[in-house]
């Protein structure tokens, strides 16, 4: 029953699977959308070592960062830092449900708290050659190499709209790789300006749901 | 077009700031029992000086954190930022 | 018989000879290279006239080769692409480029305004504040006069086709200016490792190199710059960015850059953008932004041909451009021999050497006098002649202690003369920074002193004059700028540079005499884009004007697209002379940005059309979109404001969609509003401190209303909270509220209540909210659920149900803000479209209406609901409103307790919330914002009552309503008040403020 009701993506009206290539060619930018991948946001005291170990293992071991703007990216689950209290848990479309009810049971006897953020967000990819150029046109973000590397995660502004970046490639591929995660509302308008500024170099659609390139959650 | 030090995300472009006015003022716990004008005093008196300034900053489009700097109105030196609860630090050498 | 002289030089220049541009300059045909700038191309197709003065309409030339042009200013373009007052110093030649003077009626050779010219006398310092004075209130008459008369071009009046980029930068080390000293620095810091962007205003890096000549390591010194690029291109962490003018220089280190795309085009390529704005931070800065040269204050010293000696040089070397060919320099230094000598090389017949120094000496005198070159010392320029261009000079003999140069009169025919004042530092951008600035006597010239932020200059920027020394300034200001950012740096090995010869002192002589007192005979202009000259200031001087800055707003003097880039100087000079002061003591007007003029375009950036503003949208918008919704922007949210049919204009759409939400069922879209999920053990305490009501006895399930006060007792925000478990409540709170609010929970429990346990996630956008409004509300979510039982002694009026909507998980809540039976369903935002369509559907045959926020204002307004923010404004208490109730004041704290006990807030006669009818049979609704008095017959001023917050036209009570604040209010009921309106005097009663269904059976039904 559930299964016949349609559910609706932030950016499903643009159509982007139907203009997605495999072959990027000569554009510089390469957008993609992850529809739906679960959002977990975890509160808890990261001095209560207690809570630490209770989180960790009810994410396969992948324990919360204390070091500000990193992520843990594991086989299926990425944990990013937002705050000094707080986590951003990722992990593959479909599981928030469980993965939450999992989390809470495992932080709440020690002060931890869980709420599913799934569906406030969307996560665009942005990748390709001039990925780090067509982001700079809005984020205030020191984007260079060496400065933001494979795993780190900012908050930040982008074209205004508050966005989690991770830079979600390993520094192995020939292009970087970025994940935004953006409020579903401003979804639609972030792709517009992304593609906009990603205009002089030239923009791809790419299906980036699966794209296998890292580690992480593919 | 600051560069502000929050005190866990680091070096951040003003724009993910915003500014909560003067800090340190302590609210009163005898609120009930004081005159309108000591209230008063709580609720609308800050400073307003051309030197160092004690303020409140929340990182409102990165951590979310809120936290306390001492700024310089003149030339816009942010002498330190530091967290809720940590102590104050002492104005420059040499000024009131 | 010599052979005609061709103004462009057959060889020489770094112009492309094989690639010929053809170009248009008020109307006439012209060719030029590629490498040219407009003003090279004039000057070579041997055009001298290129724009008529701001003031007084005279005949001005090219005067410079750069930045600092004053005269030739053009409009650029034409159509949507027309762009006024660009500097032709600056403009790339293009095939095809099409510009045109300013300033000039009905052209440039017959210009009417030249009349000023003749009524100079009358035209003095300050004589628009002087004259435009009476009768007052005129000057926006006399406005439109002048500015058709005043030098200004012609904006668009297309919106501009082309894109403007803007983008964030972060570098260690930005390089300011790639002339040879910011060539030495940017190699040193890239060397080093440290990412570096090197920026320059023109298309082709080298500075001075680029016309100068200069030699290094015994080749040409441009083979240096290019071999320097080329290393610089093959480092990874360098940028280079030539069309690009540092124009800013901000706080903590940041700089705004702007890069010329593709201004050297007609038009950019497709996707391009025609500029980009940087906004640079860097760790480390360093200065080279070279220096200016300063003309001298000469008699008649702007016609056509009169120019700066290097400009000259400039134009020879870099473009083969002879500006003449018979000139005269006019120096006070040593350095302007080698322009002299430079075109003497080139061609040019050098008539005569002008020195104002009675005995120059050194090496470059003598090397002018080895060439037969004809130089005379001690004798100043008094006059120049011709019209359209100059013809020749006068110059005569200074005597000591005179401000009259009489004897040994000579006239010299020539068609260029050639000025230099000495130089003057460009430290703009320095000085922007907040560093302070020294004066150098020897010079005559300020020069960078202490730095405020981490910033460095060097070069010509900085004072130096030897190449050499350039280059070592450069090299070692960018090593040590690495060296601060942590990279191990050394100057790099730098070539060698020809020796110099040693300068003579320059004569530092302000105004030049002439044959009469200044200001008598010509003009002695100093600002030639403002026509201010050495009279006007004099003057203003003796009418007390004597702080720089308002000597500059007074005369205008440094004002303009140019700021006084190569007049300020003498203007202050003039000013401490005047006024018996030494220079340092009068000190520089205060340098702001820009540098030089940017583009609203290149400011704006892509913020305009369809990227202006973030536009957020619900789930369920595209469904608005398609039902053919007029929206309305609430924060950055686009709701559904009504949802007119074929042939309805809003108010039939609203009398529609107002009579289904009363009468039938109908159905809105609230997910804009702001939730906040609340979790913790104190989740209760803390919002009993934050909220006017009491909490902690909620049960779970159950929803209430309530404000949120400021310390000061005025009401910040409202919404409904529901108990979701023990230690877990939702926060609802306005559309446009939902972000302060959090921030400022978030500011109390980190900074006040740091030991309470409660953690705030903003979950707005988690769910969907579908409300179902109307006494069909019940029957048509029956039809939707099976598991939730919907009769109201199981599910009462403020309170919350679990199951399933539509077969969607859902969360429903008994809320109204209508008056009328009501549900929300919260359901997760991606089923909010289908739970949509399913409500549509099952509703359909009980007339299910979409309303949109018009309706449901009319909707709350005729129930007395309040809107935070439009009944109140940020000075009215809960006790204003009526609602007392709300307010528990048995609680020992909570955030406005307090405050709402200032005296202030208990007067009797504050406004209060009341309802207003009109006289029966009056379809007019009160303007909102209306006043209100207590008598008919007032005439102002006259005591107000108060304001009308509310008023719409009510479709149940077939009547206008109003809500409004009015003073005492609560004691006014049946009283009559009035709004003068300016075409009538409305009467209105005061009521209680709700006209539907007071008892509230139709909410509890």
């Amino acid at each position: 029953m559930a299964d016949a009701i349609p559910r609706l993506g932030a950016l499903d009206h643009l159509g982007l699977a139907a203009r997605a290539t495999a072959e990027p060619g000569a554009a510089g930018v390469w957008l993609g959308e992850r529809r739906f991948l679960a959002k977990i946001n975890l509160r808890g005291d990261p001095q209560n070592a207690a809570f630490m170990q209770a989180a960790g293992a009810a994410l396969d071991g992948v324990q919360p960062t204390t070091a500000p703007n990193t992520a843990v990216r594991a086989a299926a689950i990425d944990l990013l830092w937002l705050g000094p209290d707080e986590w951003l848990v990722v992990a593959a479309a479909g599981s928030e449900a469980a993965l939450a009810a999992r989390l809470a049971a495992a932080v709440a006897p020690h002060g931890g708290t869980v709420t599913d953020v799934t569906e406030s967000r969307t996560t665009i990819t942005v990748s390709g050659p001039r990925a780090r150029d067509a982001l700079a046109k809005g984020c205030p973000i020191d984007l260079h190499p060496r400065r933001f590397r494979p795993g780190d995660c900012a908050q930040s502004l982008l074209a205004r709209v508050g966005v989690i970046l991770l830079r979600a490639d390993d520094a192995t591929g020939p292009v970087p790789r970025f994940e935004l995660h953006v409020l579903r509302s401003m979804a639609d308008y972030l792709w517009r300006f992304l593609e906009d500024a990603g205009q002089e170099y030239g923009v791809a659609v790419v299906e980036s749901e699966d794209r296998s390139q890292g580690s992480g959650i593919r | 077009m600051l560069l502000i030090h929050c005190p866990w995300c680091g070096p951040r472009e003003e724009v993910e700031f915003r500014c909560g006015g003067q800090g340190h003022i302590a609210r009163p716990a005898d609120a009930m029992d004081i005159s309108d004008a000591e209230y008063a005093r709580y609720l609308f008196m800050r400073t307003n000086p051309k030197g160092w300034h004690y303020e409140r900053w929340n990182h409102v489009h990165g951590c979310r954190r809120w936290f306390n700097a001492l700024r310089h109105t003149v030339t816009h030196e942010i002498r330190a930022t530091y967290r809720p609860g940590e102590k104050k630090p002492p104005l420059p050498d040499g000024t009131t | 018989m010599t052979a005609p002289f061709d103004l462009r030089r057959p060889e020489g220049g770094r112009i492309d000879r094989a690639r010929a541009m053809r170009f248009v300059f008020d109307g006439a045909g012209y060719s030029g290279y590629a490498g040219d700038t407009l003003a090279s191309a004039l000057l070579a197709n041997g055009v001298r006239l290129v724009a008529r003065s701001f003031k007084y309409h005279r005949p001005r030339g090219i005067a410079t080769a750069g930045a600092e042009e004053p005269n030739a200013l053009v409009q650029l373009r034409g159509n949507a692409r027309s762009e006024p007052n660009i500097r032709a110093t600056q403009v790339e030649l293009y095939d095809g480029l099409v510009a045109a003077s300013q300033n000039r009626w009905p052209s440039l050779e017959l210009d009417l305004g030249a009349l000023n010219s003749v009524f100079a006398k009358l035209l003095p310092a300050g004589f628009y504040y002087k004259t435009f004075m009476w009768p007052p209130g005129f000057w926006h008459f006399y406005e439109r006069l002048v500015r058709r008369m005043a030098g200004m071009g012609r904006a668009a009046d297309a919106s501009d086709p082309d894109r403007y980029d803007h983008r964030w930068a972060h570098c260690d080390v930005l390089v300011v200016g790639a002339g040879p000293s910011g060539l030495a620095a940017a190699l040193a810091a890239g060397r080093a490792g440290a990412r570096v962007i090197l920026c320059d205003e023109q298309a082709e890096p080298g500075g001075s190199l680029l016309g100068s000549g200069a030699t290094l390591d015994g080749a040409p010194a441009m083979q240096w710059a290019g071999a320097v690029l080329a290393e610089l291109g093959a480092l990874p962490d360098v940028t280079v960015l030539p069309r690009t003018t540092a124009f800013g220089y901000y706080d903590h280190n940041a700089l705004g850059l702007v890069e010329r795309v593709a201004d050297h085009a007609a038009e950019p390529l497709p996707g391009q953008p025609r500029q980009r704005l940087w906004l640079v931070r860097a760790r480390q800065v360093v200065l080279a932004t070279g220096a200016i040269e300063r003309p001298l204050v000469f008699r008649d010293n702007d016609r056509p041909g009169v120019m700066l000696a290097d400009a000259a040089r400039t134009y020879l070397g870099r473009y083969a451009v002879a500006c003449g060919r018979r000139a005269v320099l006019f120096t006070n230094n040593d350095h302007a021999y080698d322009a002299a000598l430079a075109l003497h090389a080139g061609g040019v017949d050098l008539a005569a050497i002008v020195d104002l120094r009675a005995e120059p000496g050194g090496l470059r005198v003598d090397a002018a006098r080895a060439r037969g070159l004809r130089v005379i010392a001690g004798r100043a320029v008094t006059a120049t002649h011709g019209r359209s261009s100059v013809t020749g000079v006068d110059i005569a003999r200074l005597q000591e202690g005179s401000d009259l140069a009489v004897l040994d009169r000579e006239s010299i025919a020539c068609d260029l003369v050639l000025n230099s004042g000495g130089w003057t530092p460009s430290v703009h951008l320095f000085s922007q920074s907040g560093g302070r600035l020294r004066y150098d006597e020897a010079t005559g010239a300020f020069l960078p002193g202490r730095a405020v932020q981490a910033v460095r200059a060097a070069g010509s920027c900085n004072g130096a004059v030897a190449l050499k020394d350039c280059l070592k300034q450069g090299a070692a200001a960018g090593a040590a700028a690495a060296g601060d950012c942590g990279f191990a740096a050394a100057p790099p090995a730098l070539p060698a540079a020809e020796p110099e010869p040693e300068s003579a002192p320059m004569r530092l002589l302000w105004v030049v005499p002439s044959d009469a007192p200044v200001g008598h005979k010509g003009k002695h202009f100093v600002d030639l884009q403002n026509d201010v000259t050495a009279a006007d200031l004099r003057l203003a001087a003796r009418e007390g004007y004597r702080s720089v800055e308002h000597l500059k707003r007074y005369t205008t003097t440094g004002m303009g697209t140019d700021q006084g880039k190569t007049s300020n100087l003498a203007a202050l000079a003039i000013l401490a002379e005047a006024t018996g002061r030494e220079i340092p003591a009068v000190g520089t007007t205060t340098f702001r940005p820009p540098y030089t003029p940017v583009a609203m375009g290149a400011l704006t950036g892509r913020t305009v059309g369809a990227l202006l503003d973030p536009a957020r949208w619900t789930p369920i918008h595209r469904w608005h979109v398609r039902a053919g919704a007029v929206f309305e922007n609430v924060g950055q949210w686009q709701r559904a404001r009504y949802y007119p049919q074929a042939g309805e204009d809003m108010h039939r759409a609203l009398a529609r969609e107002l009579h289904a939400a009363r009468n039938a069922v109908g159905i809105f879209d609230a997910s804009t509003l702001g939730k906040i999920d609340v979790k913790g053990p104190d989740a209760a305490r803390f919002l009993d401190l934050v909220y006017t009501n009491s909490w902690s006895k909620l049960g779970i399930g159950r929803c209430r209303y309530g404000f949120m006060l400021r310390e000061d007792g005025y009401v910040f925000d409202d919404g409904v909270t529901t108990r979701l478990a023990d230690d877990h409540f939702l926060v609802s709170t306005t559309t446009g509220n939902a972000a302060p609010v959090l921030s400022w929970l978030e500011d109390l429990l980190q900074m006040e209540w740091t030991e309470l346990k409660v953690r705030l996630t903003s979950v707005t956008e988690e769910y969907a909210v579908v409300t179902l409004s109307g006494p069909f509300a019940r029957r048509v979510l029956t039809e939707l659920t099976a598991d939730i039982d919907l009769e109201p002694k199981a599910f009462p009026f403020m309170s919350l149900s679990h199951g399933t909507v539509a077969g969607i998980a859902a969360r429903v809540f008994r809320v109204s803000f209508t008056g009328e039976l009501s549900y929300e369903v919260q359901v997760k935002a991606s089923y909010g479209l289908a739970l949509w369509n399913a409500c549509m559907e099952a509703g359909e045959k009980y007339g299910i209406t979409p309303y949109g926020t018009e309706a449901m204002h009319v909707l709350r307004a005729e129930k007395g609901y309040v809107i935070v923010g439009q009944e109140t404004d940020g000075t009215v208490t809960p006790y204003d409103l009526g609602m007392g109730w709300i307010v528990n004041d048995n609680k020992p704290d909570f955030i406005g307790k307090r405050g709402l006990r200032r005296a202030d807030l208990q007067r009797p006669d504050r406004k209060q919330l009341v309802g207003l009818r009109l006289e029966a049979g009056e379809r007019r609704k009160l303007p909102e914002g209306a006043h209100l008095v207590a008598d008919r017959d007032a005439v102002p001023p006259m005591p107000m009552l108060g304001h009308v917050t509310s008023s719409y036209w009510s479709v149940a009570l077939d009547a206008p309503i109003a809500l409004a604040m009015i003073k005492g209010g609560r004691a006014r009921m049946g009283e009559t008040v009035y709004a003068p309106l300016p075409d009538r005097v409305a009467a209105a009663t005061v009521v209680e403020p709700c006209f539907w269904d007071p008892e509230g059976k139709r909410l509890h039904g």
